[in-house]
């Protein structure tokens, strides 16, 4: 068992440089998609049927794929029609697209949760959509779906490994490659497992700040 | 129909409305509706339920957008822009959002929104759709819920509130934005009888100080006390409109007879 450790300590550079993959994987991949999401809620919402449904056909499909098959398409699909990817951006656009059809469904079914009282009482004040949007909407959508956002966060952390199949250098891959240099599985194995959990509880701790405000402002 | 004319020829006429229709697929709900209403003036407009009260008065500021027939708030079009030829152009998103914040409304169920303070609910308005500066829109805002009795409520969210008290924010939600006309869309009606008199009484401190009003309500004690004129309104049209104490002494038609005599 010490060998293990004095193998990890070893390689801890390995671990330190894996664990900011992942973080700057899910924190960049995250922003964006949630940028994404509030984009595809709004389009999803914007009472033009053509432009709905097909944005909802879209959506459909993105959430119907395994995660595993997205991150292979822009990493060995896309090369063929002529778009070579470094594996990170590779893993990080598969990332950001998977969740981005995620998030804009949360929020698409948050918002249709709504009272269309709230939204008309801001257009009878004056507001424009950018400032219904804004001030009445989003802020909303955001409290009342913070635990739905927060397990697709937990579930984005838990997808960055496989990326490490696309070669990313990520958590799980610190932990692969102790095992297949030195033959001692088990306690890299734990380690990449117990920074996960810690990543995800961080998650969830936030998840509960924004619960907890929100509780206070439902109705 | 008896209309008692009043010499109001110095008085500037706020809003006039000139033969508003609505329909929805076919059903009228509005027919010729026509209308001036001066400043300072507080009309109420009673009538039966189902009879196009409220699709009058949200077509004021076109939340329901009229078949035909014009609005105009003080000699301004709403919603349309008369172009050259004497047709019509209908006006932008943002274009009609700036002339709805000139005439806000007080609704039935409060409408407060949830996730807001009763502070923020009053602000948020003059804030993002006027361009005010914040600051001095607070303080205006506290000013303004001193007057509706609550200056403790300030940091509370709407949900912790009575009905009273969720409709006094409400009026001076409306009341922040300084509008021209203030429009009320039965603010009693969904309260208990208690929390009636709350509000009226700050319904009449109001048209004490002159705000032009129109209130459609089913309390008629109110009406005959505040209004300057009274419009009983039937199957989308102006059945009878006259002074309260002739109206409600002296109705003229028959419908109007038989609806005050329940």
């Amino acid at each position: 068992m010490n060998d293990s450790l004095s193998i990890l300590w070893k390689e801890r550079e390995l671990f330190i440089s894996g664990t900011i993959d992942t973080v700057l994987l899910v924190i960049i991949a995250g922003l964006l998609s949630l940028i994404g999401g509030v984009l595809l809620a709004i389009t999803m919402k914007s009472g033009v049927k053509s432009l709905q449904n097909f944005t909802l056909f879209i959506v459909d499909i993105a959430r119907s794929i395994p995660f595993l098959l997205l991150a292979y398409i822009f990493y060995y699909g896309l090369p063929q029609l002529g778009l070579r990817l470094p594996a990170w951006w590779a893993g990080l656009f598969a990332l950001t697209i998977y969740n981005t059809a995620y998030l804009g469904e949360i929020f698409r079914s948050s918002w249709s949760n709504l009272a269309n009282e709230q939204i008309e009482t801001g257009r009878a004040f004056g507001m424009t959509k950018f400032t219904l949007l804004k001030n009445i909407i989003f802020p909303q959508i955001f409290l009342n779906s913070a635990p739905l956002i927060g397990s697709q966060f937990i579930v984005m952390i838990k997808d960055t490994a496989f990326l490490t199949i696309i070669t990313v250098q990520d958590i799980t891959f610190a932990a692969n490659f102790i095992n297949t240099n030195y033959f001692k599985p088990f306690a890299p194995f734990v380690l990449a497992l117990a920074i996960y959990w810690v990543l995800c509880h961080i998650v969830e701790i936030g998840v509960n700040r924004v619960t907890l405000l929100a509780d206070k402002r439902r109705c | 129909m008896n209309i008692v004319k009043i010499d109001q020829s110095t008085v500037p006429v706020t809003l006039s409305l000139r033969k508003v229709c609505k329909d929805y697929n076919g059903l009228e709900v509005l027919r010729d509706v026509s209308l001036d209403i001066n400043k300072g003036e507080v009309i109420c407009i009673i009538g039966p339920s189902g009879s196009g009260k409220s699709t009058l008065l949200r077509s004021i500021n076109w939340l329901e957008e009229p078949s035909s027939g014009n609005i105009l708030l003080n000699g301004e079009y709403i919603g349309v822009q008369k172009l050259d030829q004497g047709t019509f152009k209908k006006l932008n998103d943002k274009e009609l959002s700036e002339q709805r914040a000139r005439m806000t409304m007080v609704f039935q169920h409060s409408n407060l929104w949830p996730h807001l303070t009763v502070l923020e609910n009053v602000c948020v308005s003059p804030i993002n759709v006027q361009k005010r500066p914040h600051s001095e829109v607070e303080a205006e805002a506290r000013v303004l819920l001193a007057k509706v009795g609550l200056s403790e409520k300030l940091d509370v969210f709407p949900h912790t509130l009575s009905g009273g008290q969720q409709q006094r924010v409400g009026i001076a939600r409306a009341l922040a934005m300084n509008p021209e006309v203030l429009l009320f869309d039965e603010p009693t009606s969904a309260l208990d009888p208690e929390m009636v008199t709350e509000v009226l009484n700050v319904m009449n401190a109001l048209a004490a100080e002159g705000r032009t009003m129109i209130v459609v309500t089913h309390e008629m004690k109110f009406a005959r006390d505040v209004a300057s004129k009274v419009i009983f309104f039937d199957k989308g049209r102006i059945v009878e409109m006259s002074e309260p104490q002739s109206f409600f002494d002296n109705p003229q038609t028959e419908r109007a007879k038989t609806f005050l005599s329940h």
